[in-house]
């Protein structure tokens, strides 16, 4: 498999982060010769703590109001509403879980495999790999800011992070593992029955399917990117963009290049469907993508506008990851509405899909307003070794190292 | 004419099954509009003539010349200011990202302060912030909008010429409480005026012609469309949902005593965009909206239909929604002059028609299902469609004079105390930890420092000085305003772990 991996990985990407993993995960053993658990009493940096021990989430986006309240608009406009409330110790167990392989069917691959944090929590790669090396259908997109989504997966057919945790998960495609699996296999984890007792303090059997996805989504809610360069442009540091990161911010909201009709901000998506029209991987069909979702054939090759925050750490880009760099994702809008439509294959595409005729040095402003989205200040901690054991010091060495550069 | 808006057209009234129907020796409900009931049903407010308020202390007022730059006078100015931009020809973008700027064009002896984009800029005027006017200007040859707002509250549009400028002359976007008035807009690719997904508008007194759309109310809600001439446009007043975009819904849109002529111009949109499936001779068009009222206007010569009504499954060009209701509903139709409309109409309306057994010009025509439409005096006009329209219960809408907000649209309120606290985790905890070093030094010993100094704190928050040669220098984070600097400045000074 990590020959496999290795024969996926784009070229300029520098992985190292799952390779090294496997063969010392399969032999390792379970005892733990590592420091005990114990799980954070104290909310990630950006969340306060209530009196009910829930994080909220604090950020200066909540200065601000917004049309109807969607969270769309322009510099001064509020974010979508955003899922918080989870207790420290419910992230912190999330956390943990997150990078441990003990979720995984065959134990070999946690969840930061593909949503790797040095790699803006994605894997660097066209299309994810999973758990037995099967190639996926489409790219893992980043965890940054999901608290504030309210669709989930390239073809927008979940709406919860908790509906979508359960698919990599049991999906045979990527972590391969069934529910009666993943708790056997937890349960025979000494810490963690006592780790969730204590993160979920209230339920009599703590360790189940619904409280893992909890811990899953509390952890993942705590991802907060929100001070970018251009964050602080927006609350009012005019001087917080270069003029070429400006100048780009101007192509950016142009109605020529239109791309803040979609990737709106503050958040950089309006959450919606769009069909573009971009190209799939030579020799493989039309992704259909959320025609399926809705049994609509208008949106054939649809899929959900993904943020554009911390864009520059999460190459390649689109569905199936067909663009090696920010400048090529860019390029394709501006080479004609529908110049990569094959022949005979028939998409509505979207009405912003033009022919704008950008120059080079426009999309070269493009990608370097792009890169000023960038914002990993709340990175949260990696651990060094999870209850499993199956994650050492040893092997995380790569998974904390690896960049996306 | 699009092709592909006949096709559909013709499938869905074949789909529809159409219920036949005429009204032959009925002596008409004659129903005046004078002293009759008025419109309750819309949005409730108090009467505002303006949308941006009125400012109780003058700023300064920045003078640009020939030969300088007005986006160095934005960049200049402080909220409150007022930028004066003599006649004389300017080539740039202007973008405004900030609040309360007055942004005037003077114009004397006729001669305006033109904004020229050479055919190689993209917007003439951006602007994000809040309480924003823009008057006075002649804007041309720009390759995207005219002027463009994304989410500003409380903006006047006013006494602008734009000419020939690409996708839309005017065109506020996810904005709160906006007039847009005496613009003249010709020449757009798209819409001459583009109200995009926005609440309490104020569109009147705007000559629109020449162009693909002449007004456009998208995925809005509570707008008025009055006293403006659309003329010699493919489409000349639209109401209607966009489906795919994020807010779904255009609602309460009152369009009335406008002049709605000669709206054949054969369609020039760019394909893909939703107006290039309006068909050419389309006096006003509903689509999806819900709440429109349609009063007073003289619509005339327009070779469609006058008033032409219709739902989603109208058109294959649009995108499927589940979130966005297809139908048109509640269309109110009061009294209007309706002339010489639908004179050489589409093939579709014609059989629409004949399944009524109607033969000849048509004025309105309703296409797709629809609850809850009336009208009034409904013989007056040659109407296909509206079978089901019942008589409205009121004859006119005086009682609304406009829907934008008295005092405008109000921003969020937050007490100093929680600005503190919102600042303190939002931003600072990103570089200081309670304990021990992150970036910066641990919060802990912060608050050794500046025990009892919160003002001290602020002032070092608002222009830091490097400290320790062995930490990277603290960038300032003077785009706080003083109040809040003080406000977090004591919050980080109490702050527990």
């Amino acid at each position: 498999m990590g020959k496999l991996i290795a024969v996926r990985a784009n070229a300029g990407v520098i992985f190292g982060v799952i390779v090294a993993l496997l063969s010392a995960v399969l032999s390792a053993p379970l005892s733990l010769a590592q420091p005990p658990f114990s799980l954070a009493d104290q909310c990630p940096p950006s969340f306060a703590l209530d009196s009910n021990n829930q994080c909220r989430l604090r950020n200066l986006y909540q200065l601000y109001d917004s049309l109807q309240d969607r969270g769309l608009g322009g510099l001064k406009t509020a974010l979508p509403e955003h899922r918080d409330g989870f207790s420290p110790q419910q992230i912190d167990l999330g956390r943990l879980l997150f990078f441990d392989p003990v979720l995984s069917g065959d134990k070999n691959l946690s969840c930061a495999n593909c949503h790797n944090p040095a790699l803006g929590f994605s894997d660097g790669m066209d299309r994810s790999v999973g758990a037995r090396g099967q190639v996926s259908q489409r790219s893992a997109p980043t965890l940054w800011n999901s608290a504030f989504l309210k669709v989930f997966f390239w073809d927008a057919r979940a709406h919860s992070l908790e509906e979508q945790a359960v698919g990599p998960l049991f999906s045979d495609q990527e972590m391969a593992n069934t529910p009666e699996q993943l708790l056997a296999n937890l349960n025979q984890v000494e810490t963690y029955p006592v780790l969730f007792s204590q993160a979920f303090p209230a339920s009599e059997d703590a360790l189940v399917i619904d409280n893992i996805v909890t811990a899953l989504t509390a952890f993942q809610s705590s991802l907060i990117s929100l001070n970018s360069p251009y964050d602080r442009y927006a609350h009012g540091d005019a001087k917080a963009l270069s003029p070429h990161e400006l100048e780009g911010l101007n192509v950016f909201r142009s109605f020529v290049a239109r791309c803040s009709q979609c990737h709106t901000p503050p958040l950089f998506t309006n959450q919606q469907v769009a069909v573009i029209g971009t190209p799939e991987p030579a020799g493989l069909p039309r992704d259909v993508g959320a025609a399926q979702t809705f049994n609509a054939e208008r949106l054939r090759g649809g899929f959900k506008v993904p943020t554009l925050r911390n864009i520059a750490h999460t190459a390649p880009y689109m569905h199936s990851g067909r663009f090696a760099t920010l400048r090529e994702a860019a390029e394709f809008y501006t080479k004609g509405r529908g110049h990569a439509v094959p022949e005979g294959e028939e998409l509505l595409l979207h009405w912003h899909i033009s022919d704008p005729n950008l120059t080079d040095t426009e999309l070269d402003r493009l990608v370097d307003f792009m890169g000023a989205l960038s914002d990993e200040r709340f990175m949260p901690t990696i651990p060094t070794h999870v209850p499993s054991g199956l994650l050492s010091s040893k092997t995380s060495i790569s998974l904390v190292t690896a960049s996306g550069e | 004419m699009n092709t592909k808006f006949k096709v559909v057209l013709a499938i869905i009234i074949f789909a529809g099954g159409w219920i036949m129907g005429s009204s032959n020796n009925v002596a008409p409900v004659i129903t005046s509009s004078v002293g009759g009931a008025s419109y309750s049903g819309g949005f409730q407010t108090d009467v505002s003539v303006g949308a941006v308020p009125h400012r109780s202390v003058l700023g300064t007022v920045h003078i640009v010349n020939p030969g300088d730059s007005i986006q160095t006078a934005v960049e200049t100015a402080q909220p409150g200011d007022t930028i004066q931009v003599m006649p004389g020809t300017y080539s740039e973008t202007v973008y405004i990202d900030k609040d309360d700027i007055h942004l005037v064009g003077v114009i004397e002896q006729g001669n305006r302060a033109t904004i020229d984009g050479l055919g190689k800029l993209n917007d003439a005027i951006l602007y994000s912030g809040n309480n924003i006017i823009i008057e006075n200007f002649r804007i041309t040859r720009y390759k995207g909008n005219g002027i463009m707002g994304q989410a500003g509250n409380n903006f006047e549009i006013r006494n602008n010429v734009i000419v020939d400028t690409g996708i839309y002359g005017i065109f506020p976007q996810l904005g709160t409480n906006g007039l847009v008035e005496h613009n003249v807009v010709s020449g757009i690719e798209d819409a001459a005026i583009y109200i995009g997904m926005s609440d309490n508008i104020h569109v009147a007194y705007n000559e629109v012609f020449d162009s693909v759309a002449g007004i456009e109310i998208e995925n809005s809600r509570h707008a008025v469309v009055e006293h403006n001439n659309a003329h010699h446009n493919t489409g000349g007043i639209l109401a209607f949902v966009t489906p795919g975009l994020p807010i779904k819904t255009t609602e309460d849109v009152i369009i009335r005593n406008n002049f709605v002529t000669d709206n054949n111009t054969p369609n020039f949109g760019a394909p893909g965009s939703i107006v290039s499936g309006i068909p050419a001779g389309t006096g006003i068009l509903v689509m999806a909206a819900d709440d429109v009222i349609i009063e007073g206007n003289i619509i005339s010569n327009n070779k469609t239909a006058g008033i032409i009504i219709n739902d989603h499954s109208f058109a294959t060009t649009i995108t499927m929604d589940v979130a966005s209701d297809p139908n048109s509903d509640r269309t109110m139709i009061l009294n209007n002059v309706m002339l010489n409309n639908g004179y050489d109409t589409i093939p579709e309306v014609t059989a629409v028609a004949l399944t009524e057994l109607h033969t000849g010009p048509v004025d309105i025509v309703h296409v797709g299902s629809s609850n809850g439409s009336c009208i009034i005096n409904r013989h007056r006009y040659r109407t296909v469609g509206i079978g089901n329209y019942g008589e409205c219960d009121f004859t006119n809408t005086d009682n609304t004079e406009s829907y934008l907000l008295a005092g405008g649209a109000e921003p969020r309120v937050i007490h100093p105390e929680e600005r503190g606290e919102i600042a303190y985790l939002g931003v600072c905890t990103g570089c200081h930890s309670y304990t021990g070093r992150l970036i910066g030094p641990s919060v802990e010993v912060i608050q050794a420092m500046y025990a009892g100094n919160p003002q001290g704190l602020a002032d070092y928050i608002n222009a830091p000085i490097k400290k320790r040669n062995n930490f990277p220098e603290m960038p300032a984070q003077n785009y706080l305003d003083s109040e809040t600097q003080l406000a977090v400045a004591k919050y980080m000074l109490q702050v527990g772990n």
